[in-house]
């Protein structure tokens, strides 16, 4: 059941690619100024790289999380969702999942030609890779708790990333410290290991708040 | 397991299930019955009792002066100690003193989020409305006692470190802690409808607080250079006795302090939110002395 979520979530994405589109734009945006506004040689490139790349990650999520919700429970779609037979958890999970495919995977996949304009090498593209690929579904996990509690409001634009990116600072350390110690030659399996013990723990609880949020905010 | 077992099973089941309680109020109620048969059974009466708006601003009335005693006569006590008579640091010298102010803040602060998110787990599993009340009281008072620490924090270490601020685990999971303790108070804010802010707030708060060891961990490995914990329940502490003590005093003044506080913000927000029944109605016109 969950794949006929997936599904549906996907069909309503693509028919309307700008949604998907902007967020990664705007990644890509955020990433290219900051050689522009710091400095282009490669030696401060390298060790600004991770971070750089990790922030606008966390912030181009938290662009695409208001989205998550909104038309679902603008045309009421989400109401009939709390209200049929199927748990309303599964649901979001699939939800949720739909949004890391097209938010978060994207990002994965276009951080390996950043991480070359940023001059980092072979080991510290690969520990990007890595970081991104178990860290980006944590940030949609995490997201969508602050996409739940905000959905019914007028103004949640602003209100998400301030409820949310206080919890997305573990996943920024440790997900930048992999790409740094991958980049010196390190080696980063303990990083790897906390990076999923984070996608595990949220992936069983993160759900459960974001359910019991959409009901609440569903109860006006 | 009989009938009325299962349906207990049932309620608290359907939360993982579902992942919301749809009415646990029955089964809660029910399950508490047989934890606090006995005798219990006045324990129970007397938190059911305070649990109740009118009856917790009749017995906090009778509280407050106490309260309020106890805590001029321990953060006096505390300071003149402290400022006064401890002795000096034989590194740091006078500018020690402001620990007086710092530790206890610093302690208070994670346990006043501790408190804030505990009002939010009785407020979701039982849904009293005084729990909310809590909630939303303690958290500008947790978000000032945090904001203390790190102002204090920063004008002790211009001294020591040579720096106002440095990025070091526990300033930065201090900051961290008043972005969450900001984040519960923007939620309360933006949301207009009284009862589904109460609810929306408690989970951010229970979130806030399943996050708070894992920021907490994350921050301290990622980097360490404020001196270890001034105390722990285990260990001896490292300075002299007569430097502790009144530190030790600073901490129950710092802590009786925030119960002030609280109570006072919570009576006043029972009266905003209960003003037009009938019970603030008479104990208004007693106070005045106007006739209803």
């Amino acid at each position: 059941m969950i794949f006929t979520v997936v599904k549906r979530e996907l069909l309503a994405i693509f028919r309307n690619p700008a949604e998907v589109f902007n967020p990664l734009v705007f990644f890509v945006l955020v990433v290219s100024l900051f050689p522009l506004g710091i400095s282009p040689s490669e030696t401060v490139l390298q060790t600004i790289a991770p971070g750089v790349i990790w922030v606008a990650a966390l912030l181009s999520t938290l662009l695409s999380m208001e989205l998550l919700f909104r038309s679902d429970f603008d045309d009421g779609s989400l109401e009939q969702m709390a209200i049929s037979p199927q748990p309303l958890l599964l649901l979001v999970t699939g939800k949720i999942f739909s949004h890391w495919l097209v938010s978060g995977l994207p990002l994965v996949m276009l951080s390996p030609v950043l991480s070359i304009m940023l001059a980092l090498g072979v080991e510290g593209i690969q520990g990007m890779l890595i970081s991104l690929a178990l860290g980006t579904p944590t940030l949609s996990l995490l997201g969508s708790i602050g996409a739940g509690l905000t959905v019914g409001l007028k103004k949640a634009g602003m209100l998400i990333p301030i409820l949310i990116l206080p919890l997305y600072i573990p996943v920024l350390l440790l997900g930048t410290s992999l790409i740094q110690t991958a980049a010196a030659g390190g080696d980063y399996n303990a990083h790897i290991l906390w990076l999923a013990a984070l996608l595990a723990l949220s992936a069983g609880l993160a759900p459960i708040a974001t359910t019991a949020s959409i009901r609440i905010s569903l109860s006006h | 397991m009989g009938v009325r077992g299962q349906r207990i099973f049932r309620g608290y089941f359907s939360l993982f299930i579902n992942g919301y309680i749809v009415n646990p109020a029955p089964y809660s109620a029910k399950l508490c019955c047989i934890v606090f048969s006995g005798k219990f059974n006045a324990v129970w009466k007397w938190f059911h009792k305070l649990g109740a708006p009118k009856s917790f601003f009749e017995m906090t009335g009778l509280w407050l002066p106490l309260l309020g005693v106890l805590t001029i006569l321990l953060l006096v006590t505390g300071m003149v100690w402290g400022l006064v008579f401890a002795p000096q640091d034989y590194q740091q010298g006078q500018a020690f003193r402001i620990m007086y102010i710092h530790v206890p803040a610093s302690i208070l602060a994670q346990s006043s989020y501790l408190m804030m998110a505990s009002a939010g787990v009785v407020f979701l599993v039982w849904k009293i409305k005084l729990a909310d009340v809590a909630l939303q009281c303690a958290a500008p008072i947790g978000a000032s006692i945090t904001f203390l620490a790190l102002i204090t924090g920063s004008i002790w270490g211009k001294p020591m470190w040579g720096t106002w601020w440095v990025w070091d685990a526990r300033l930065t999971s201090t900051l961290v802690l008043l972005f969450l303790f900001v984040g519960v108070m923007a939620l309360r804010s933006a949301m207009e409808n009284q009862a589904t802010a109460g609810r929306a707030t408690s989970i951010l708060a229970v979130v806030g607080l399943v996050n708070l060891p894992i920021i907490k961990f994350s921050v301290d490995w990622w980097n360490t250079l404020h001196q270890p914990a001034s105390f722990s329940l285990t260990e001896k502490p490292a300075m002299p006795a007569e430097m502790y003590q009144p530190l030790l005093v600073m901490v129950l003044g710092f802590y009786v302090f925030f119960f002030l506080i609280w109570i006072m913000r919570m009576r006043l927000e029972i009266l905003r939110r209960e003003h037009r029944t009938d019970w603030v109605r008479r104990w208004y016109a007693a106070r005045t002395q106007h006739a209803i």
